[in-house]
């Protein structure tokens, strides 16, 4: 009998670990989103049968070491690079089920060019893209979605739009590409705000199966240490600030409106 | 009529096109830029996957091309791209990821003059680029110089089982007088693309989703402990050597007994072949040896040879390259001098005589 | 038999395909051969040159500064490529827009009125014909016949209604220099 187990007897189990997600400590500080997204990839993967034939893109970014913690085959990508890995995979095996996980930086500002173009001729990929609006593996830099006045490593007095743009809202410039059939944004910071996430990468997963185009699913999340707040704190920073730029919902399906 | 030897009239571009279809080539990911896009525009007019069923795309960027290329390498697909000069120095990122993954991968660089934007016309003055690496880090590619229509289509296939027998991608090294000469080539007989299962049992690493395997298969390039990286890197080098021991191919014309020698590669290797004929005409006893593979480099076959020689030129159209590995492997057994022409300049063989004549016969 | 020749002009005469019909002439009759254009912009009304040579060897170099054969179509062409004619070698050239004659002696200089026919002939596109006709007269390295089989291998279905005026030009050029 495991540790765990001991400990669960004669309790009743209500939940586990995902089965798709390894028993791998996670490098992620505590509060970081990607942990949440992470299990919700693993389940959906899991529930939808798609263990052996699912193929995650990861480049460079805090999430590049997600091949350590779910279990299925993995590509790791150069920073920005992933839609183009992601395309080759999906072209050469028509039969895998191919996604990306990118952050702010390798999908809106180094990699603005293959997520476009991905996203604009269709590929049969989902990319899923987490928004914290900073450089979490870098040391907390300014991202293209940092949002006006915040305080990065690259911008210490705050951004300043007549110094580096303005925040880059990718999410509504990819809605315009006919290629995405599915363009949603969502968090993981409530409960209800974990399932509806979960339902929106569902939906992803089998609009990538049924071969419908591209479906991009933004998950705007918290970076605690990059923000320096505390994981309760930076959830409701993010609520009063990050939501009024980004505000979560679905923008677009093409899948629901043919129905 | 596919499956047997064809005899055509071709570019050197169109025959890498048509090599790579027969081949059994997966995928070819590319952009375009002269003097090569007659590569991609072959594929296009061929439709290849209404055939063979090979994937071929016109890329946003040679960046996007090359990292597409990665993709296919890792679930053990044979991929390629071809770009010409300015095009290659874009690629070198994903070059570097590609050999670092110890990944099967074929590439093609069409060279033009340099630097910067340079020029449309041939040049060979990306030597230094494919021969010591190119990105960064520590690696190598199998490299290749076609001196003729009939190679560009050969080294298609050598390219590819070269690469997959190291797990090191390897590059043919052309330029813009190998692209675009028409030529006669034998086109080689059609093999069928791999079957998924013939992938996974040639390639188990590859990355095709785990179909039942146990273990997660993962592509990647990262480590983050020093004495982990350092075995990766050891493990780089022990192929590089075994590549080195067994695979260094040359060709030598007329060196029997040769009082000098030219080391020339690709459509400069043609043209000193004419100098040469022309040479032995007025008596001077000269040959060649063209290097094949450039990485790894005949040093051996030259340096056997030096000690005989009254002078050793290398001719290039570029300021002076391979010069330095004929040098590293004569180590001043013989005079080395160097001939070049730049940007785009293609000498004729009457200035491969004078160069020979005023460096070594007074 | 080596024959190394060299067909330079504006772009636009067809220059190129004269070339390319010629080498693959060539390789039908079991010869080796090269084709090398000049290439890029000047494909474009520019001048326009490529290096064909035909032998029943093995070829070395595409690229050369001494030619058997020049066919010269403008004045720019003569200028630059008239000393690179072996002694005993041979110009052709279309005195059309040549003011000043090739003036070397040691070469046989051979003129063919080929604008002046295709104008006559009412056909602009066989003027590469024309030309290739009188260069097959004078230097039978390909015969017309294995000329005109090329055509029907390399040309599409839907354009070999055009063979027969091709074959009319072949004979114009070489009736121009017999």
């Amino acid at each position: 009998m495991t540790k765990e187990e001991i400990i669960a007897q004669g309790g009743s189990k209500v939940n586990s670990r995902p089965r798709l997600l390894l028993p791998a400590t996670m490098h992620y500080c505590p509060g970081c989103s990607h942990g949440v997204v992470h299990k919700l990839v693993a389940e959906v993967i899991d529930e939808l049968g798609m263990e052996d034939n699912a193929i995650g893109v990861a480049p460079v970014g805090c999430a590049v070491f997600a091949y350590n913690y779910i279990d299925i085959d993995w590509i790791e990508a150069a920073h920005g690079r992933a839609p183009a890995v992601a395309t080759a995979a999906a072209r050469l095996d028509p039969s895998a089920v191919v996604f990306t996980y990118q952050g702010d930086g390798d999908l809106a500002a180094i990699g603005t060019c293959e997520s476009i173009h991905a996203c604009n001729r269709g590929e049969n990929i989902t990319i899923i893209f987490i928004n914290n609006g900073i450089y979490g593996m870098t040391g907390g830099q300014m991202a293209p979605t940092t949002l006006e006045g915040m305080k990065t490593a690259t911008t210490p007095y705050g951004r300043r739009v007549d110094l580096n743009g303005y925040p880059l809202n990718i999410t509504n410039l990819v809605k315009e590409l006919d290629g995405t059939c599915y363009v949603t944004r969502e968090s993981v910071h409530t409960p209800a705000a974990v399932r509806k996430c979960k339902a929106a990468l569902r939906q992803a997963f089998i609009n990538t199966r049924e071969k419908r185009g591209t479906s991009f699913i933004e998950v705007v999340g918290t970076c605690n240490s990059g923000w320096k707040l505390s994981p309760e704190k930076a959830n409701q920073w993010m609520e009063e600030n990050m939501f009024a730029k980004y505000p979560p919902g679905e923008i677009k399906n093409t899948v629901k409106e043919k129905k | 009529m596919m499956n047997q030897e064809e005899v055509r009239l071709m570019k050197g571009n169109e025959a890498i096109a048509h090599a790579a279809i027969r081949y059994g080539v997966d995928g070819y990911f590319g952009y375009p830029i002269t003097p090569q896009s007659e590569v991609l525009e072959t594929l296009e007019a061929l439709m290849p996957w209404e055939t063979t069923g090979m994937t071929v795309l016109q890329a946003e960027s040679e960046v996007a091309a090359i990292n597409m290329v990665y993709g296919g390498a890792s679930m053990g697909k044979a991929v390629m791209t071809s770009s010409s000069s300015p095009g290659m120095s874009l690629k070198q990122e994903g070059i570097s990821y590609i050999a670092a993954g110890q990944l099967p991968a074929l590439i093609v660089n069409v060279m033009r003059g340099g630097p910067g934007l340079g020029t449309i016309q041939p040049s060979q003055a990306d030597y230094f680029q494919a021969v010591k690496g190119g990105g960064h880090g520590d690696y190598h590619l199998i490299v290749l110089a076609p001196a003729s229509v009939q190679d560009m289509a050969d080294f298609v296939g050598l390219g590819f089982d070269l690469s997959f027998k190291y797990r090191t991608p390897a590059m043919i090294l052309a330029d813009g007088v190998i692209g675009q000469m028409m030529e006669k080539v034998v086109l080689p007989p059609e093999k069928p693309r791999r079957t998924a299962e013939q992938i996974i049992r040639q390639c188990p690493w590859a990355v095709t989703g785990k179909r039942g395997r146990k273990e997660r298969n993962v592509s990647t390039t990262l480590e983050m402990e020093p004495r982990l990286m350092e075995k990766n890197n050891e493990r780089l080098q022990r192929t590089y050597d075994e590549i080195a021991a067994n695979e260094v191919r040359f060709e030598e014309y007329m060196t029997e007994d040769a009082e000098y020698l030219i080391v020339a590669f690709g459509c400069m290797s043609r043209i000193c072949k004419k100098a040469i004929q022309n040479a032995r005409a007025e008596g001077i006893k000269v040959g060649l040896l063209r290097p094949i593979t450039l990485w790894p480099f005949p040093s051996k076959a030259i340096a056997e040879k030096a000690p005989a020689m009254k002078g050793i030129l290398v001719a290039e159209l570029n300021s002076g390259q391979m010069i330095e590995d004929v040098r590293l492997a004569v180590e001043g057994a013989a005079p080395v001098r160097h001939f070049g022409r730049n940007g785009g300049v293609v000498p004729n063989p009457g200035e491969i005589i004078n160069a020979l004549k005023n460096e070594f016969i007074k | 038999m080596t024959q190394e020749i060299i067909i330079t002009g504006f772009g636009g005469q067809g220059v190129l395909s004269m070339g390319k019909i010629l080498a693959y002439a060539g390789l039908l009759d079991g010869l080796e051969v090269t084709w090398m254009p000049s290439y890029g912009p000047e494909q474009r009304g520019g001048t326009a040159n490529v290096t064909v040579i035909l032998s029943d060897e093995p070829i070395s170099s595409p690229v050369l500064d001494k030619y058997d054969i020049a066919v010269i179509l403008n004045q720019q062409s003569l200028d630059k490529f008239e000393k690179h004619v072996k002694p005993g070698g041979t110009i052709l050239y279309d005195p059309y827009g040549i003011h000043r004659l090739p003036e070397r002696t040691d070469i046989n200089v051979v003129e063919v009125k080929a604008t002046e026919a295709v104008v006559k002939s009412g056909n602009p596109k066989t003027y590469n014909m024309i030309l290739l006709g009188a260069l097959l007269k004078l230097f039978p390295m390909v015969s017309a016949e294995t000329v005109i089989t090329g055509l029907k291998k390399t040309l599409p279905e839907r354009h070999h209604h055009l063979i027969p005026s091709n074959r009319e030009a072949i004979d114009a050029g070489a009736a121009l220099v017999g």
